[in-house]
């Protein structure tokens, strides 16, 4: 089966200025692909070419196995919601779900009969005759969603549809559209600078920085195979710890040695990574770095290091040192006795480290 | 120790009573200063001429006439034509009507271009529709004239349609430009997502969000046209002429007795239309003029 969203090679320039860089995605039916990145990225212009709404400067973008490259936004088969909502703010939130309908000259008792259904699994019939001005965020978000829906298209498209809610909403509504997600199977892409949002709901993640894409993954890989430290450093709350160490070839893998500014440098073995030699970027997750005994495995080595602030956040505790001049966030239980001043024995998980070269940021491995 | 906290409050609050009724007083003075010339000319339309002879220039009329407002409206001398102002008031309808919507369509139709769908060149082109609304009446005179003569609609209500619609399209594009520049870009391409094509939005979206700028085109056009005499009196001929330039006729082409009462009842006629639609919309106006500043 030909992928229902393809994009080859794709270019933007506004003017002598590259947007976006040999732009290649393709996703298969029923996958949730989540365009990532600080604003500025490109995810947005990406987003709006694959509407046909911005023209592109080259490349090929195919939907539903369809060259769609030069065919206007209506005619793509796609329903987009949008940041602000943009719901037509004199019509009637029955007027706004229909309207697209009524363009095309779908016949009334269609018409009717797709509102009701949509208004009934959106739970959105109350509001059918009110104007956009007198819904609240979240019902508005909702109507947005109607008009989106109510097209059945093959590709939808979604420009950060929760960044205008409150923390809470947000939270409601991303669990909803993951939910619509699973039951229509429905094709999605979806832009969002909320690394949060991502994981939670993509199948497939786009990292994207300054128009180029950075890694395309499954959440899970993304999360613990960055590509490089970019990536480590953007996706994960706290961010993935970035140490600087020194690496030296052993029989078998690899030393590293972490300097450590208070007491002895920290000195790990890696025994799958043959051959690193000098300076590297140790890659370690926070809830990667535990304490010295609460994790067991060959690969989970310890030292010592002086604690310097202890957070805690309720179900973990963050906890936070400085190795190889840089500050270090170890996710700890709840209970743990760390105190700040105080030396901690450490474990680290290496099982789960990732290398990367300090010069360009690449994944070493 | 509560006296000195106390007594300071009491003070600024008189200071405040004081500001208000200085304010109101003020205010009233003006209000006076600027009524006053309206007064006078209500009171003389009303007085016979005798009385207006006698009597001052402040005093309220001794006896009321309607005379003067009939004579003014159907039989005061424009020339050697005795109808009064009717016929001309109607060429001022016919005149201003249609170009006030025309222009306000035409205005709403660019802004939206300009605004919504940007296209290269869109800023120099608005930029030279401002300068339009810079350029002086006297200007335009002679090339209008010339025009109105090869497109052979010289002297006719039509010409001078055509002059105010191309005078006043620089005001209502940038009216509707301003107004539009503040609706989200995502609506448009919503619509377009929808289907809609370029006048669709227009029409089923943009017209229908735009009644406070419309009041606002409306009167500012209405204004500028009714009360428009150098091109009524340059590009009009005998049977043509708008309101305004009958009203200068009539008070300069008296013979004999300067009928003071008449000319004053002539000028409210030819101010009225102007007055009503301030009165019927001018909630609007305002509201629309600061629409664009407050975010709504």
């Amino acid at each position: 089966m030909s992928p229902i969203l393809e994009i080859q090679g794709l270019f933007k320039n506004y003017g002598s200025t590259e947007i976006l860089k040999d732009i290649n995605v393709s996703i298969n039916k029923g996958e949730f692909l989540v365009l990532v990145g600080p604003s500025g990225c490109g995810k947005s212009t990406l987003l709006n070419c694959i509407a046909g709404l911005e023209p592109i400067s080259g490349g090929s973008i195919r939907i539903g196995g369809q060259d769609m490259t030069h065919v206007s936004p209506k005619d793509r088969n796609i329903a987009m919601v949008f940041q602000s909502y943009a719901l037509y703010p004199t019509m009637s939130v029955a007027k706004n779900i229909t309207f697209g309908m009524q363009v095309r000259g779908v016949d009334k008792a269609t018409q009717a009969s797709k509102l009701a259904e949509v208004a009934r699994q959106l739970q959105i019939e109350p509001l059918l005759n009110r104007r956009p001005g007198q819904l609240s965020g979240g019902q508005r978000q909702r109507v947005a969603m109607g008009r989106a829906l109510v097209r059945d298209p093959a590709l939808f498209l979604f420009d950060e549809p929760l960044s205008n809610l409150d923390a809470k909403l947000r939270v409601e509504m991303r669990t909803e559209i993951k939910r619509l997600h699973q039951d229509l199977g429905a094709s999605m892409v979806y832009v969002t600078h909320d690394q949060i949002e991502a994981m939670t709901l993509a199948t497939k993640i786009v990292v994207m920085k300054g128009g180029v894409i950075q890694q395309i993954g499954t959440p899970h890989e993304i999360y613990t195979r960055p590509a490089n430290t970019f990536v480590a450093d953007f996706m994960g709350s706290p961010a993935m710890n970035l140490i600087p160490a020194r690496a030296t070839p052993a029989t078998e893998g690899s030393f590293i040695e972490i300097g450590c500014d208070t007491g002895q440098p920290i000195r790990l073995h890696d025994p799958r990574m043959a051959g690193l030699s000098g300076d590297i970027l140790l890659g370690l997750r926070p809830e990667d770095i535990v304490e010295a005994g609460q994790r067991h495995g060959p690969l989970v080595q310890n030292g010592s290091v002086m604690v310097e602030v202890v957070e805690p956040a309720g179900a973990d505790t963050f906890v936070v040192a400085r190795l190889g001049g840089k500050e270090v966030t170890s996710r700890l239980s709840a209970d743990t006795g760390a105190k700040p001043g105080k030396a901690l024995e450490f474990g680290f998980d290496l099982s789960k480290a990732s290398y990367f070269s300090p010069q360009d940021g690449a994944r070493m491995s | 120790m509560t006296d000195v906290i106390y007594r300071p409050t009491q003070s600024s609050r008189r200071a405040r009573i004081a500001l208000r009724w200085g304010l109101y007083l003020m205010l009233s003075v003006f209000a006076f200063w600027y009524l006053l010339p309206l007064f006078v000319m209500l009171t003389t339309s009303l007085k016979n001429l005798e009385e207006i002879r006698a009597g001052s220039l402040l005093a309220l009329p001794r006896e009321i006439t309607l005379e003067p407002w009939r004579t003014a409206w159907s039989g005061a001398c424009t020339g050697i034509r005795c109808d009064g102002l009717q016929p001309f008031f109607w060429n001022s309808v016919m005149l201003a009507v249609p170009a006030v919507m025309i222009s306000t369509l035409i205005g709403a139709m660019n802004g939206y271009v300009i605004a919504q769908w940007r296209f290269r060149g869109a800023n120099l082109i608005f930029s030279l529709m401002l300068f339009g609304c810079f350029i002086p009446f006297q200007v335009v005179l002679l090339p209008m004239a010339r025009m109105l003569g090869i497109m052979n609609i010289a002297g006719t209500i039509p010409g001078l349609i055509f002059v105010h619609v191309i005078y006043g399209i620089g005001f209502t594009t940038l009216f509707f430009r301003n107004y539009y520049v503040t609706i989200p870009a995502e609506l448009t391409k919503a619509a377009k997502i929808d289907g809609a094509g370029f006048f669709r939005i227009f029409w089923s979206i943009f017209l229908p969000l735009s009644l406070p700028i419309i009041v606002v085109t409306v009167i500012w056009q209405f204004t500028q046209i009714w009360n428009d005499f150098l091109f009524g009196v340059s590009f009009s001929q005998a049977g043509t002429q708008p309101i305004t330039v009958a009203l200068n006729n009539i008070v300069n082409s008296t013979t004999g007795v300067k009928e003071y009462n008449v000319d004053m009842a002539a000028a409210i006629i030819a101010a009225l239309p102007t007055l009503l639609v301030y009165v019927v919309a001018g909630k609007y106006f305002i509201r629309g003029l600061t629409a664009g500043s407050v975010k709504g």
